[in-house]
């Protein structure tokens, strides 16, 4: 009952907010929306505290039968085991501090009742996604936060590029859901279900299934591994399908700190651990799995050290991030990817406030270069920058730390083919983390001024609305990795998770990290402090050094900075190529060659027809003998083939 | 056969023929233009609201448990040649009998203000055509339900030639000549089968079995006829045509009743009592059906007129039906039912918003629009729901039925699935760029300024599609409960037909 409160009553918020938000006004959408994401954030940690408590998993709460078509029957349920429960505790406060920034962020904006329906929808979406007990209602609720970002991006819509940027999130984002959709119908296939209990209950009995594709005969598990993954490719930003994250910024900040940073993008990790019973007997698949996190992982790292938009460095961070995650999943430690999803959400929620925070500051400004200098101005959240981007950085004993050493460590410690390229790419990637957290930090706090003198002047602490949010996410940056590394990775996980994470009888790979040289588990830690020298030497010792690198090296620069290229490439690959395909089908296909027939058909008719016209001479005796001809040859056919 | 209502009331004769009724009430209305006009909206309007009072009789009293005719109705017409007038619906037809008597009233009043000449005959029109919808779809003789099926023509073109736009001739012209074509063969294939069979009774034809080669022809002349209706690519070209020159209530029966017409023949004829020939056209079936869903989404990318862009999504959103019929599974076939009940709906509602801002500017022209979200957020807020709904967004309609026929198409092929699900990328695409353009951006042109968010009468037209749309798609078990018995039968059915030619082929191990 507390739960289904917690997943229900943002959807309660959105549609008061929604339907009556015109008529009401602002505050009170705002008052509603909040009203009921604090009440959703109560009972879902209430309820995370009734879970693992209990003696036994709780069962599903059941809502209602969504639909039975020929034996695929799915339930309208909530799954209540540690992994929703841990999501959900995650999920409700993050986006209701979120909600609470808002309303500080967004108090210039006219009709804003929009905004908190929308991120209201959002959120229940996301928590429908998390709580999901069979595939097509994490498909739905992967849809809806899908639809809730579009609506996000798209807020400002008199706004071109938000406009572009929305709908290649959802069209970049759809390429994935349809393998994800296929993946699904797969499992169908398999199992005759898609409900979790079925399916994880029936894992032995489909190991050596075959599925012929592509003219060769694959493990059944390997090929659902593989469009699954591909599915959480699309939503997670992975390597490949991207490029609609960075874009996405077009939307209002606390949207990126929501969607883009805390809860959806991690949709695809979710999924991973979700489907673990899966994944686990596809080492095929989660060697794919390590490959695509691990280049990820480096790849955004590089491109974030050459932006100059504020929210474009934290978004390719995230997407660096979530690369980690994936890392961690291929290794088969599920359960430090879910770590490391958990910390993440609160410092990179914490990054991108703070971000918004400073933008605000300098009146909508987010060129970095035009920044600097404004650390005394804004105590509050230089300070809170600096704790989130420490935690991120890995430095020892801030959230990231606990979390990023794991996953590290679980790699170096796995079987997977890859794990060696993961390890060495993780390792880079954490040296580039700390460089750009604090090229960040310099560039946008330090230094002399570089905006003009008018916004100077108005640069300003944001208003407790905004601070008191930041202040607690702060303490989740420097505490979450500290508080619950025991439970998630530590001697007591195989308790907490309680079977909602399967890890296969030949993965010890929790166990085995334990087991590495110290040196192994110390490299993150010193590239880390190593990239934050770089970046202190780089940016505030001698400002003249990034400038005159960028020169010497000017091809890899204007690589990094045209982020390798992949929007173009893209570009030149689909769409325009589709551009033209449907200008050609249409112009040529359908106007030309389908229409051209009867078209020409019928002119000849007409022409016909016209000198049918002079046959009919008004003569009856001429149309009496017509006839009979006629009636005569009828006849002879019918006594012909009779 | 079923005969359990046999003496009961005869609640599908009197649906069919209701609103003929009607139309002689309208041809008695004398007085000014004007006063002919207003009592000729009410009169249609109450007459069709009162029909779909009686056919929710249908849904409250159909058994679903029985796959067979229900609420059966026979009458001696031509015995010597055993033709009869016979009338049932089973849970395949039911819920189309329905979408037609729910889609009437909404046509109407959709064009309460839009149509301003001959009101009378228009209405008339309409509810001439209601008439042929239900008939066609309750006839349980094949020559009753192809006299239904040819007499819809008529109407339509009426409705299409009189008062639709300048290019209302040819259009109509290709309309009509164009479904005719596929008619007469159909007419043939009739013919050859009342030879064959001594009956036109659709019941006793669906277990009648023909030759493997007569088969074949017989496909072929159905297909003629159904592809045209559904319509299928090539012969899609009219489709668009049609759409772009009919009145705004006109799109709207077509895309939502008549254009099922195809996938409903497929269903009613061509898969029960072709069995073995629909098997092995199937290939040819998917691959029509896959090229329709690249080829139309594609081409609807690129258009730069709102209706036809809608019209070419139709396509593509049939082509689906076509691949889910086709894979002979029950995941397959109920989800092309639900994709036709769905795009029936979603579809009629899209024209219809098309109709809102054509109504006001007069333009269909993209172009020409821009920025509406901020005069009207109503109309915003509408359109944005029908266009996820359209996109299969889960939660709506849309979704389900794609997503049965993907899963469906799954167990047949790989690729099947895969490409004919391309229409969820290809459709986002032009949905939301559709979207974008018309609802977005900010107003550049003058007469947008002061255009007006949606009238009561409007959101009246609105809220029940609206309504509809999250009911399927939250609980679409409602809908489903009435097919489930009757596709279960017509699979079992196919799968034992199958099996025995296999047998008799020596085939079978």
């Amino acid at each position: 009952m507390i739960y289904a409160i917690a997943i229900l009553s943002p959807l309660a918020g959105c549609l008061l907010a929604g339907i009556f938000g015109r008529r009401f006004g602002d505050t009170y959408a705002k008052i509603v929306t909040i009203g009921f994401m604090i009440l959703a954030a109560l009972c879902a940690e209430i309820s995370l505290s009734q879970v693992l408590f209990a003696e036994q998993p709780p069962e599903p709460v059941i809502l209602a039968t969504w639909f039975d078509i020929g034996g695929f029957r799915l339930d309208w349920a909530l799954r209540r085991d540690t992994l929703s429960s841990a999501m959900v505790a995650m999920v409700a406060p993050v986006a209701t501090l979120i909600h609470i920034y808002s309303v500080g962020y967004m108090a210039h904006e006219r009709r804003s009742f929009r905004f908190f329906a929308y991120l209201s929808l959002f959120t229940f979406a996301m928590l429908m996604l998390v709580t999901a007990n069979n595939l097509v209602q994490l498909f739905f609720g992967w849809e809806g936060v899908g639809l809730a970002s579009y609506l996000l991006i798209g807020y400002w819509y008199d706004r071109p590029s938000a406009n572009r940027a929305a709908m290649k999130a959802f069209i970049v984002n759809r390429v994935g859901d349809l393998f994800f959709a296929l993946g699904i119908a797969l499992v169908f296939q398999l199992f005759g279900s898609v409900e979790f209990p079925v399916i994880f209950a029936h894992i032995p009995d489909h190991q050596d299934a075959l599925y012929h594709v592509l003219g060769h005969t694959w493990r059944a598990y390997e090929v659902i591994g593989f469009l699954l993954f591909i599915g959480a490719m699309g939503k997670s930003a992975q390597l490949g399908l991207h490029t609609w994250l960075p874009d996405a910024m077009e939307g209002p900040t606390p949207v990126s700190a929501l969607i883009h940073a805390a809860t959806m993008v991690t949709a695809g990790v979710f999924l991973m651990a979700r489907m673990s019973y899966i994944m686990e007997s596809a080492p095929g698949a989660l060697t794919f799995v390590m490959l695509i996190g691990a280049s990820t992982c480096i790849f955004a790292a590089t491109i974030a050290c050459v932006q100059n938009d504020i929210k474009r460095v934290i978004a390719y961070s995230t997407c660096s991030q979530l690369g980690y995650m994936f890392m961690a999943a291929g290794a088969g430690a599920y359960q430090a990817s879910v770590f490391h999803l958990i910390t993440h959400a609160f410092f990179k929620a914490l990054l991108f406030l703070c971000a918004g925070s400073v933008i605000h500051a300098m009146s909508d400004e987010q060129d970095m270069r035009k920044m600097g200098g404004i650390w005394r101005m804004v105590p509050w959240t230089y300070t809170c920058m600096w704790l989130g981007s420490l935690a991120i950085a890995g430095i020892p004993f801030f959230a990231g730390y606990w979390s990023k050493d794991a996953i590290l460590e679980a790699t170096w410690a796995s079987h997977n083919p890859l794990a060696g390229y993961g390890y060495l790419m993780g390792v880079l990637a954490a040296f580039l983390t700390a460089f750009y957290s604090w090229r960040l930090i310099i560039m946008t706090f330090h230094g002399t001024p570089r905006a003009d003198k008018h916004t100077m002047e108005h640069v300003h602490e944001s208003t407790p609305w905004m601070v008191a949010p930041l202040v607690i996410l702060a303490f989740g940056a420097v505490f979450a990795g500290w508080l619950l590394h025991g439970w998630f990775i530590g001697e007591d996980q195989a308790e907490f998770w309680a079977g909602a994470i399967h890890v296969g009888a030949n993965n010890h790979v929790l166990h085995d990290m334990e087991n590495i040289p110290s040196i192994i588990g110390l490299l993150p830690t010193i590239t880390g402090v190593l990239g934050i020298a770089l970046a202190y030497v780089m940016y505030m010792l001698v400002p003249s050094l990034p400038g005159r690198l960028a020169s010497t090296f000017q091809p890899i620069y204007q690589f990094l900075l045209h982020k390798w290229y992949f929007d173009e490439l893209y570009d030149f690959l689909f769409v325009r190529p589709i551009q033209r395909l449907a200008r050609v089908l249409w112009h040529v296909g359908d106007e030309k060659l389908i229409d051209g027939m009867p078209n020409s058909a019928a002119a000849l008719a007409a022409g016909g027809s016209a000198q049918v016209v002079k046959i009919q001479t008004g003569s009856i005796a001429v149309y009496a003998f017509t006839m009979l001809i006629g009636l005569v040859v009828l006849i002879s056919i019918f006594l012909l083939f009779r | 056969m079923n005969v359990t209502n046999a003496a009961g009331f005869p609640i599908l004769s009197l649906l069919t023929w209701l609103p003929l009724v009607g139309c002689l009430v309208l041809m008695t209305i004398r007085g000014e233009e004007e006063v002919v006009a207003r009592n000729a909206r009410w009169t249609a309007l109450w007459t069709s609201i009162i029909i779909f009072a009686i056919s929710l009789k249908l849904w409250w009293d159909f058994d679903p448990a029985n796959p067979g005719f229900q609420f059966n109705e026979s009458l001696e017409w031509l015995p010597q040649f055993k033709v009869g007038y016979k009338m049932g619906v089973d849970g395949i037809s039911v819920l189309f009998v329905l979408l037609s008597t729910a889609l009437t009233p909404i046509c109407i009043l959709a064009s309460w203000e839009s149509v301003r000449t001959r009101v009378r005959e228009y209405m008339i029109a309409f509810l001439v055509l209601e008439t042929m919808m239900i008939g066609a779809f309750a006839a349980t003789d094949f020559i009753v339900f192809y006299m239904f099926f040819e007499g819809l023509l008529i109407p339509m073109y009426l409705i299409i030639g009189i008062w639709g736009g300048p290019r209302r001739v040819y259009a109509s012209f290709k309309f009509f000549l164009y479904t005719l074509a596929g008619s007469v063969l159909m007419l043939l294939a009739l013919l050859a089968m009342w030879f064959q069979a001594g009956t036109t009774d659709i019941a006793v034809l669906m277990h009648t079995s023909f030759s493997p080669q007569m088969q074949t022809w017989l496909f072929i002349a159905f297909l003629a006829s159904f592809a045209v209706k559904v319509p299928m690519w090539p012969v899609h070209t009219w489709l668009p045509d049609a759409h772009v020159e009919a009145p705004t209530a006109g799109s709207v029966i077509l895309a939502g009743v008549l254009l099922k017409m195809g996938g409903y023949g497929f269903l009613r004829f061509s898969l029960p009592m072709l069995p073995q020939a629909s098997q092995s056209f199937a290939p040819l079936m998917f691959t029509l059906g896959v090229v329709a869903v690249i080829y139309t989404s594609l081409v609807a990318i690129a258009q730069t007129d709102m209706k036809k862009l809608i019209a070419y999504s139709s396509v593509a959103h049939m082509g689906l039906v076509v691949i889910g019929t086709f894979t002979f599974n029950i995941q397959g076939i109920e989800g092309a039912i639900l994709q036709m009940l769905s795009h029936g709906i979603v579809s009629a509602a899209l024209f219809l918003c098309v109709g809102v801002v054509y109504d006001r500017i007069h333009t269909r022209e993209i172009a020409r629009y821009g920025g509406l979200g901020d005069r009207m957020p109503g109309y915003a807020f509408v359109f944005l729901f029908f266009t996820m709904a359209s996109m299969g967004l889960p939660g709506t309609s849309g979704f389900i039925g794609e997503f049965m026929v993907l899963v469906g198409a799954f167990k047949v092929n790989f690729w099947v699935s895969l490409l004919g699900s391309t229409g969820m990328i290809l459709g986002a695409a032009y949905a939301l760029w559709l979207y974008r353009r018309i609802i977005f951006g900010s107003i550049t042109r003058d007469d947008l300024r002061s255009i007006l968010d949606l009238s009561p009468r409007e959101v009246a037209i609105f809220v029940p599609l609206v309504f509809l749309t999250v009911w399927m798609g939250v609980y679409p078990s409602s809908f489903t409960q009435f097919f489930d018995a009757s596709v279960g039968a017509m699979v079992d059915h196919h799968v034992a037909a199958i099996a025995s030619t296999t047998k008799l082929a020596g085939i079978a191990p």
